[in-house]
């Protein structure tokens, strides 16, 4: 296993230990929180497309993708050059937990 | 009643979880984009949340140009307080009329008063009526601001509607910095949609009081390829400067001369929402300067100032920003509350304009705090392409939609 699927495992079981506690605003990284602006948690709202329910690695791919301009995009790819590859990471960790898109 | 070994279970599981101690007593003025999402972003959190707003409905100014040129109707645009209501937000619909930051009291126009740990303003922008000479609030009843609230908005879309083709519409748009920099020139762009369709024959001055504008280039390449000729836009330095104005005759002055409309639209001057300066919270450029990572005020402790009435350096006053920074806020809040640092943030802002119902353009931006304002971060954000393709506008103009839908959703759903 790697580093990554170390972290990402610890990170799986902190968010099982998490459940039942008051929904906590402090745990988004730095970024997160601005994405629910317009990925609805909601699925079937809207044109923007679904990130609820996606993995972190999904995220996170899709993420560099956008950096890189490989993937194409109308404004992700402006949005995703202001993250590191570690940031994205972090905000795709956090929502693939089931924390607000 | 509990028993003891119970009250001694509790006592060690709040010991186990010390956050659920550090909940305060917040006060958030303002139901807006900032204000309502930061109430309830503190109430989930498990603060005890007050919303002192004096409307029982928010009409949204997102959206309101397709209003303005009738691609949309004014219901659309109105939100109630339920969904606040429902993540425990206790409203007090009321004015506020002053606030006491020594003894972390807020004072009620009904002469109640809140005591807060950590008081939230977000008042948005109040409309000058002091700024330009012979527009006050007379005039704006028969000169349309269009820029707050729904009445305004429908009286210009009447307006519009009674005109005669061949009619002249003329704007008035202020220098900066003003509530939703792009809005003026999307409003320019819907309302030369509506001429092309049912006034073929009427055109549109903009007397702008400054020589550039957001998203410029794509703007003024849209209006050369979808409206040819009808948009005439006036900077600054071409004598676009409006200084007084006189509504009988409705007639616009600048340095070089005199502007007559059959429909004249003011965007007056702006500032930060009244509370701001009776708080003492708005500097002598009449906005709020703010600490970039809490949104706490530079001028007095305890008080956050988010939205269209902070100072947030390059980020731009617009709804989603007040809708990320509230979420940030609400976080260092709690942070704060707990005593803990707050986390260094990064924030996001998305505004879409549309230059016709189906071709949207956008501009968006990535933010951090550095040397005590936040800055763009290099490489990132920017305006959409210029040379895209019209699919890609009309992506976007359904973009521009359902950020409406979702963030709506958010902040009052």
């Amino acid at each position: 296993m790697t580093w990554r699927g170390c972290s990402s495992a610890l990170l799986a079981l902190l968010a099982l230990l998490c459940v039942g506690a008051a929904p906590d605003v402090v745990a988004a990284p730095a970024g997160a929180s601005s994405c629910s602006g317009c990925h609805s948690p909601a699925p079937g709202v809207g044109a923007v497309p679904h990130i609820a329910g996606l993995s972190a690695d999904q995220i996170a791919g899709a993420m560099a993708e956008f950096r890189s301009g490989e993937r194409p995009a109308t404004v992700m790819n402006r949005i995703a050059k202001g993250f590191s590859e570690a940031e994205s990471r972090a905000i795709a960790e956090w929502v693939a937990a089931g924390s607000r898109p | 009643m509990i028993g003891r070994r119970a009250a001694l279970a509790l006592g060690a599981m709040a010991l186990a979880r010390p956050s659920r101690a550090a909940s305060g007593r917040i006060v958030v003025v303002g139901g807006g984009f900032a204000g309502a999402t930061c109430a309830r972003a503190l109430a989930q959190g498990g603060h005890a949340v007050t919303l002192v707003e004096a409307n029982p409905v928010y009409h949204s100014c997102p959206f309101s140009n397709p209003v303005i040129a009738g691609l949309r109707e004014p219901e659309a645009q109105a939100f109630g307080y339920d969904g606040v209501r429902r993540d425990g937000v206790v409203l007090a619909q009321q004015a506020a009329v002053g606030v006491d930051a020594a003894a972390r009291r807020v004072r009620l126009a009904d002469g109640g008063v809140l005591d807060y740990d950590r008081l939230v303003l977000a008042p948005g922008v109040d409309l000058r009526f002091d700024a330009l000479p012979g527009y006050d609030e007379a005039a704006a009843e028969t000169l349309p601001h269009a820029w707050k609230g729904a009445a305004k908005a429908v009286l210009l879309r009447r307006q519009l509607e009674a005109m005669e083709d061949g009619g002249t519409v003329l704007m008035a748009v202020p220098a900066n910095p003003y509530r939703c920099p792009p809005g003026p020139y999307e409003r320019a762009s819907l309302i030369a949609w509506y001429l092309s369709r049912h006034k073929p024959r009427s055109k549109l001055v903009v007397l702008d009081a400054k020589d550039a504008f957001s998203k410029q280039r794509l703007f003024q390449a849209a209006w050369a390829e979808l409206y040819p000729g009808r948009i005439e836009w006036v900077p600054l330095s071409s004598g676009g400067g409006v200084i007084e104005v006189d509504a009988g005759a409705r007639t616009l002055v600048t340095d070089f001369g005199r502007h007559t409309g059959a429909v004249v639209n003011v965007i007056p001057p702006q500032r930060a929402g009244g509370i701001a300066a009776l708080a003492g919270v708005a500097d002598r450029s009449l906005w709020c300067p703010i600490d970039p990572v809490t949104f706490e005020s530079r001028l007095v402790p305890g008080v956050h100032v988010l939205g269209d009435a902070a100072i947030a350096g390059a980020m731009p006053k617009s709804a989603f920003a007040a809708n990320a920074q509230a979420k940030v806020c609400a976080a260092a809040i709690t942070s704060l509350l707990r005593g803990e640092a707050p986390v260094e943030p990064r924030l996001i802002n998305t505004c879409y304009s549309l230059v016709a119902p189906e071709y949207g353009i956008s501009v968006a931006g990535v933010y951090r705090p550095e040397g005590g304002r936040l800055v763009d971060i290099e490489g990132a954000g920017e305006t959409s392409p210029l040379d895209a393709p019209r699919e890609v506008r009309a992506l976007e103009a359904a973009y521009a939609g359902s950020w409406f839908e979702t963030v709506t959703a958010e902040v009052w759903g």
